[in-house]
């Protein structure tokens, strides 16, 4: 497998999608390049940094207030009848 | 290196039972829909518009939305990935007003293959996220995703933060799997480059890395892209 081909099936492989073959020989791969090795790893450490990042959390607070004027324009949605919303 | 796992949401049939409620006219099945995805809408429309106000403002239209449309839903997907295309579209029309001397679309053609490749090699420090505090990683990660593309940081939104598989993605967006999967690759190459800049494994006299003053005070993390 040469560097280019490990890049377009990287995605698949973070996935965990991709067939036992191909896995085999990007494994493969990855043991001697030490580049694609980087490459793969810090990529994977970034997408699991943004998943637990909690970057915008909703804060109760403003959670129950958004949720009530959700509910509160709802409820009078329903009264006025079926309309564009 | 194994793979990265996706984070789901409750079961599908208990999603079902609550739409069909709210279709009956319940209103607190409603409700539970709204407890159930109100979070994953307001992050997903705050990557997007990257503005507070403008993300609860599309919390609540993209839920009256569906409240008012639920009878056209016909369960032939997921209710969250239903909702999820409403948000986004509510998301991008947000960020058309605020900045409408730019195309802010999802179809936009972004750029060559070229972007696709890794800029930079070097390795990463063991847990480099460690190295900052709480705050200063969330302005890293938030001013680094700002200067992808909309249409990169949505795909990369959905699929890796809130963990909808690639149909869904798709299917949420109006776009192909093919497209979703490109756009994805290169979103998370892109972020990786960025990020690099600070976790890099390479020392300064505190132990942190080189970074030069006032790079997260001025922002200039997203100054390379001008696709945005």
């Amino acid at each position: 497998m040469k560097c280019s081909e490990f890049l377009n099936e990287l995605t698949s492989y973070l996935d965990g999608v991709l067939d036992e073959k191909t896995k085999v020989e990007l494994e493969n791969h990855l043991s001697w390049c030490h580049n694609c090795y980087v490459v793969c790893d810090t990529t994977k450490k970034t997408i699991e940094i943004y998943r637990d990042s909690q970057l915008y959390e909703l804060p109760e607070d403003l959670r129950s207030r958004l949720r009530s004027a959700i509910m509160t324009k709802c409820l009078q949605h329903k009264k006025r009848g079926p309309q564009s919303v | 290196m194994g793979a990265i796992q996706n984070k789901l949401e409750g079961p599908v049939s208990e999603e079902l039972s609550l739409v069909r409620a709210a279709k009956r006219g319940d209103d607190s099945a409603f409700e539970e829909l709204v407890r159930r995805y109100d979070r994953n809408v307001f992050r997903i429309a705050q990557h997007i518009t990257q503005n507070r106000e403008d993300a609860e403002d599309v919390v609540q239209e993209a839920f009256l939305k569906a409240y008012g449309n639920l009878a056209k839903f016909q369960e032939q997907s997921k209710f969250y990935t239903w909702l999820v295309r409403i948000a986004v579209n509510e998301a991008l029309m947000k960020l058309r007003r605020r900045k409408p001397e730019r195309t802010v679309s999802l179809d936009e053609d972004i750029k060559t293959e070229e972007d696709s490749l890794p800029r930079e090699i070097a390795d990463w420090s063991p847990n480099p996220e460690q190295q900052y505090t709480q705050a200063e990683l969330r302005e890293i990660l938030s001013k680094t995703i700002q200067g992808l593309p909309p249409g990169f940081r949505t795909v990369f939104v959905l699929r890796d933060v809130e963990g909808l598989s690639t149909e869904e993605t798709a299917a949420a967006l109006e776009l192909s799997v093919p497209a979703v999967k490109s756009r994805l690759l290169r979103a998370r190459l892109q972020l990786r480059d960025r990020l690099g800049r600070y976790f890099q494994r390479r020392e300064g006299a505190n132990g942190k890395p080189e970074v030069k003053d006032g790079d997260l005070k001025n922002g200039d993390v997203a100054s390379g892209d001008g696709n945005q």
